[in-house]
């Protein structure tokens, strides 16, 4: 996979040496002379495990012989990567878009050629090769407020508050930035995230400076959100640093809970309380497959429990097109819908925009909040796809539950929603010495392992953080059935091994 | 804030106030979409609402956004990505074969085969591979290495990506970065929101904006006193002034940035727009390395290019990178990881990017009506400033440096003394006044020089010639354009009614 690529080259190439073989003088920016907070970023566990991975891929290709003929990839949430198809009206619109030409051939269904009509009618000049404007093409976020009102049965929707981005993660570093007011302890800006929390956030986070403060999710309750938790953890923040925010995903990741209303209700009356910003990353708010689990958005609730709170808690939530049927991660687009923010401070996002939104992924946005609908001529097709995805998810989910709860040494609470599958692995001790003794952690090593053994490349839960002592790992089900069903045949014939000879 | 009880609960001010945000952010600003664009919107926004005004339309140059003004795209680029976009097109014969075959290419190196799939962060490997066998080309064979190759969401992401690598400390060792006068706004704003020390150097209006080394040496020097001064960025061709820097010039930046041991950025987003007799695009790179391995050894540089100027024009696309020449690894490798946080940069902008270094081959069926669009393109913005050169050194009031690159001219104008005083009464800098009434009374959009920086008690706007309304080929005598043009001499006059 390309994502693999970027971490396996390591040579430096010395232009010097092509040139004269002059030894070449010191450089001139060191280490130290690089800004603290980007040295401060973290290198990913994956990064020794994408080395290793690139390494079997190519002793693959030159015929050196292993147990398996391939690698199977199944760490990052990129559907189209791992066999789920782009969605054919999507694809047809923006390639419409793209080359208008093909508008006049009838090849193209009438509903697809209507929009991308709409669409290119948005843009300066018809074309998409034109700046669109700092917060989103206006009348795509009116649609999408509309949108977004009706998916909260009606709650309104103010389309000044909403700001397309270049993705989720970007617009969840623009929304921390605004609140870091400082990075020097013990006054600097600290932000809750829970634990397990996937790296990009935490990332986002600490790159400005920010601190991040760790809460736990209850692992036997089904990685459930715990108020006596939250507060524990904003005592433990006091004199380190200053917590202004609360951040959740709902549907998590790496664990696949989604949060009950209930849940919601005591999130939000905390941050009411505490007076926290709460930054609700609600991504998979379309990947839902537990029978009883329903996505209910924060705004929702929020709205729903009335004033004060409907009036006052401040939200940002965030939505991307990247996961649920969509799936188009490559097109980088997203949104941020800010909520009760006082307006002036909300008058300043527009400056931090740099231009940085692609219009293609503006339109890939609107095709997402308002597809196909019956009577459409896409509709049936569009609609059979999706049911036929969702099926294949839900199957996903039962078939790595049952693989994994039938293993002893392995256990995975109710994956309801997300992309992943997060389970517990409880490593013998034997196993654990031996990953100290090669200089890893006891998850990594399992991981590394099974890549060896198996050629199915996983991530390690140390990478998202967890309870000292336990351990975990994280694949996505967001995949081919094809491809699950080999990652899931080859992790139960790695695992057994694995426990015996370190038994 | 009052705090009154309803319902029990007191109702207080809110968490995140203008005073407790981060202050870096409140001092950014970017007056290229400023309140002036905004007030633009806004009329147009009335304009539609029947509401009646001296103009039917708003002439909006106050960006360099070709398509919004009626440049075409090119054919081959916008079929391949259709190709990208939706493979199934593959079996559709009105698509040329060369097309066809980029656009497998581009997909084979995606993952699942759609340009949906994450890339790697530094960009798709064979894009980088294309890319630096374009700059070898380019500057006559000199090696590019893929992995200092860094693709980027437009050329800005990439330009913000080493400011937030370069710029550390501290109080006095608060990295300085170097930035002309007039400038792009997207540095100052980058180096407000970082809270970087920006250190302006003034291009040399008098000698068609040229850059003087004892200008730059003036600058660090007077620096020195209150931050560490690191980087050295330079636009060329430049914005808003649209000057080609020299070779000579560039050989002296280089000799500056060794001897101050500093950072070189050098902008080239318009290396392909240059039209002036006697004026030649010499790469920061080709020149560095020309000047032998004392330099080329040494020197460090990031130079950054983009698919959204030149002949292609596509600003939506935020296709664009950077190359790095010089850089420590160990820095390098920060570097990389700085730009995995932002995950990919969009990938049918990488696959423009591609096409841009990877045009049709003589030999190629799509070679023929690619060169023809090209050229059209090219030489219709050569012409055009060409045009405005001539039409505004013809209005008293304005004088206009010759038009060598980019797409923009930076006039300067002088205001009458009442003008000056009318400005400030309204609490307006005088050149955003101008600006101002000049929207409302004609419907035309400019930027006013304090967006760009001038030097004091010198007022500008800048002007992008791109809008096919603002300068048309003929009867320039009779056109509404020189009309237009005229009108800024009306303004000066009716400010001033005793002269």
């Amino acid at each position: 996979s390309n994502v693999l690529s970027q971490y396996s080259s390591s040579s430096i190439f010395n232009e010097k040496q092509m040139f004269d073989g002059l030894i070449r003088e010191a450089k001139m920016s060191v280490l130290q002379e690089i800004s603290q907070n980007v040295r401060n970023i973290k290198q990913l566990e994956y990064a020794a495990l994408a080395r290793r991975a690139t390494q079997i891929q190519k002793e693959l290709s030159q015929g050196v012989r292993k147990p398996y003929k391939e690698l199977t990839d199944v760490c990052w949430g990129d559907p189209h990567s791992l066999g789920v198809k782009p969605l054919t009206f999507v694809r047809q619109v923006l390639a419409a878009c793209v080359y208008p030409e093909l508008m006049s051939s009838h090849k193209l269904p009438l509903d697809v050629r209507q929009r991308a009509q709409w669409l290119l009618g948005k843009c300066e000049g018809g074309s998409i090769g034109s700046y669109p404007a700092s917060a989103g093409i206006p009348e795509i976020i009116q649609r999408m407020s509309k949108s977004i009102a009706r998916r909260d049965g009606g709650v309104p929707c103010n389309p000044e508050n909403v700001f397309i981005s270049p993705g989720s993660q970007w617009s969840l570093t623009v929304t921390s930035l605004l609140l870091t007011s400082c990075v020097y302890a013990p006054l600097r800006t600290g932000i809750l995230i829970p634990v397990p929390c996937h790296v990009t956030t935490i990332t986002s986070i600490t790159s400005l400076g920010a601190a991040v403060v760790p809460y736990f999710l209850s692992e036997e309750h089904g990685w459930a959100l715990q108020v006596e938790e939250l507060q524990r953890a904003l005592e433990s923040a006091k004199g380190g640093c200053n917590p202004i925010a609360l951040y959740v995903i709902n549907p998590g990741n790496p664990a696949g809970y989604v949060q009950s209303r209930k849940s919601i209700q005591e999130v939000i009356r905390f941050a009411s309380e505490k007076r926290l910003v709460l930054l609700a990353d609600e991504v998979y708010q379309d990947c839902v497959y537990g029978k009883n689990s329903e996505f209910v958005s924060y705004k929702k609730v929020l709205a729903e429990m009335g004033p004060p709170f409907s009036d006052t808690v401040e939200l940002a939530s965030f939505h991307s097109v990247s996961k649920g049927f969509m799936g188009e991660c490559g097109l980088r687009g997203g949104y941020v819908e800010l909520v009760n923010l006082d307006p002036n401070v909300v008058n300043y996002i527009s400056n931090l925009n740099y231009d940085t939104t692609s219009v293609l992924a503006q339109f890939a946005l609107d095709l997402m909040m308002n597809p196909p609908r019956p009577g459409d001529p896409s509709y049936p097709l569009y609609n059979q796809v999706r049911n036929a995805v969702n099926n294949m998810l839900v199957q996903n989910v039962k078939m790595a539950h049952e693989v994994v709860n039938s293993l002893p040494g392995l256990s995975c609470q109710p994956v309801e929603g997300g992309a992943f599958v997060f389970p517990r692995v409880f490593l013998p001790p034997r196993a654990i010495q031996k990953a100290k003794e090669e200089g890893m952690q006891p998850d990594t090593f399992y991981c590394m392992r099974l890549l060896e053994e198996t050629g199915v490349l996983i991530t390690p839960g140390c990478e998202y953080r967890q309870k000292e002592g336990t351990y975990h790992i994280r694949f996505c089900i967001m995949a081919s059935q094809d491809t699950i069903n080999k990652a899931l045949k080859h992790l139960a014939t790695f695992h057994t091994k694995f426990m015996k000879d370190f038994s | 804030m009052s705090q009154q009880a309803v319902n029990g609960v007191p109702c207080r001010g809110k968490v995140l106030t203008v005073d407790n945000m981060n202050p870096n952010v409140k001092r950014v600003e970017y007056a290229v979409r400023g309140p002036i664009v905004q007030r633009a919107v806004q009329i147009e926004k009335e304009l539609r609402e029947g509401v009646k005004k001296p103009f039917t339309e708003v002439i909006k140059a106050n960006i360099g956004d070709a398509h919004a003004m009626g440049q075409k795209p090119i054919t081959f680029l916008r079929q391949v990505l259709a190709l990208c976009s939706y493979p199934e097109l593959m079996e559709d014969n009105k698509f040329p074969e060369d097309a066809k075959k980029r656009a497998q290419r581009i997909l084979g190196a995606c993952g699942g085969h759609s340009i949906g799939a994450y890339s790697a962060s530094q960009g798709i490997e064979c894009i980088r591979q294309d890319v630096a066998r374009y700059i070898e080309k380019r500057d006559g064979g000199i090696p590019s290495n893929p992995d200092n190759i860094y693709l980027s969401t437009g050329a800005s992401d990439a330009i913000v990506t080493m400011l937030k690598l370069l710029v550390c400390g501290e109080g006095r060792d608060r990295t300085g970065v170097m930035i002309s006068i007039p400038q792009y706004p997207l540095y100052s704003a980058a180096l407000a929101d970082l809270g970087a020390v920006q250190i302006s150097y003034y291009l040399d209006e008098e000698k068609c904006w040229s850059l003087d080394v004892a200008e730059l040496r003036r600058a660090l020097n007077a620096a020195r006193q209150h931050c560490n001064p690191r980087v050295l960025c330079i636009i060329n061709p430049g914005n808003p002034t649209g000057q080609v820097q020299s070779r000579q010039c560039i050989e002296d930046v280089i000799r500056f940035a060794k001897e101050e041991h500093l950072f070189l950025m050098a902008d080239e987003v318009y290396q392909d727009n240059v039209y002036a007799e006697g004026c030649k695009f010499h790469s920061f790179k080709k020149v560095l390395f020309e000047m032998g391995p004392e330099y080329s050894s040494t020197v460090e540089m990031a130079s950054f290019h983009s698919t959204s100027k030149c002949y292609m024009g596509e600003c939506g696309f935020r296709g664009g990178y950077m190359e790095v020449i010089n850089m420590d690894p160990e820095v390098k490798t920060q570097l990389t990881k700085l730009v995995s946080v932002r995950l990919c940069p969009p990938v049918p902008g990488q696959a423009l990017l591609d096409l841009v270094v990877n045009p049709p081959q003589p030999d190629e069926p799509s070679y023929a009506t690619f060169m023809k669009e090209r050229t059209a393109v090219l030489s219709a913005l050569a012409e055009k400033a060409r045009l405005t050169e001539q039409i505004f050194n013809a209005v008293p009031g304005i004088t206009c440096n010759p038009v060598q690159g980019a797409m923009y001219t930076f006039p300067r104008i002088t205001l009458p003394q009442k003008a000056i005083d009318k400005a400030k009464e309204e609490g307006k800098v005088p050149d955003m006044y101008y600006c101002m009434r000049l929207l409302e009374e004609e419907g035309i959009c400019l930027v006013p020089g304090s967006g760009f920086g001038q030097r004091e008690g010198t007022f500008h706007f800048r002007l992008v010639w791109l809008p096919a309304s603002l300068l048309p080929p003929v009867h320039i005598q009779t056109s509404k354009s020189f009309n237009l043009m005229r009108f800024y001499v009306t303004t000066l006059y009716c400010l001033n009614p005793d002269d």
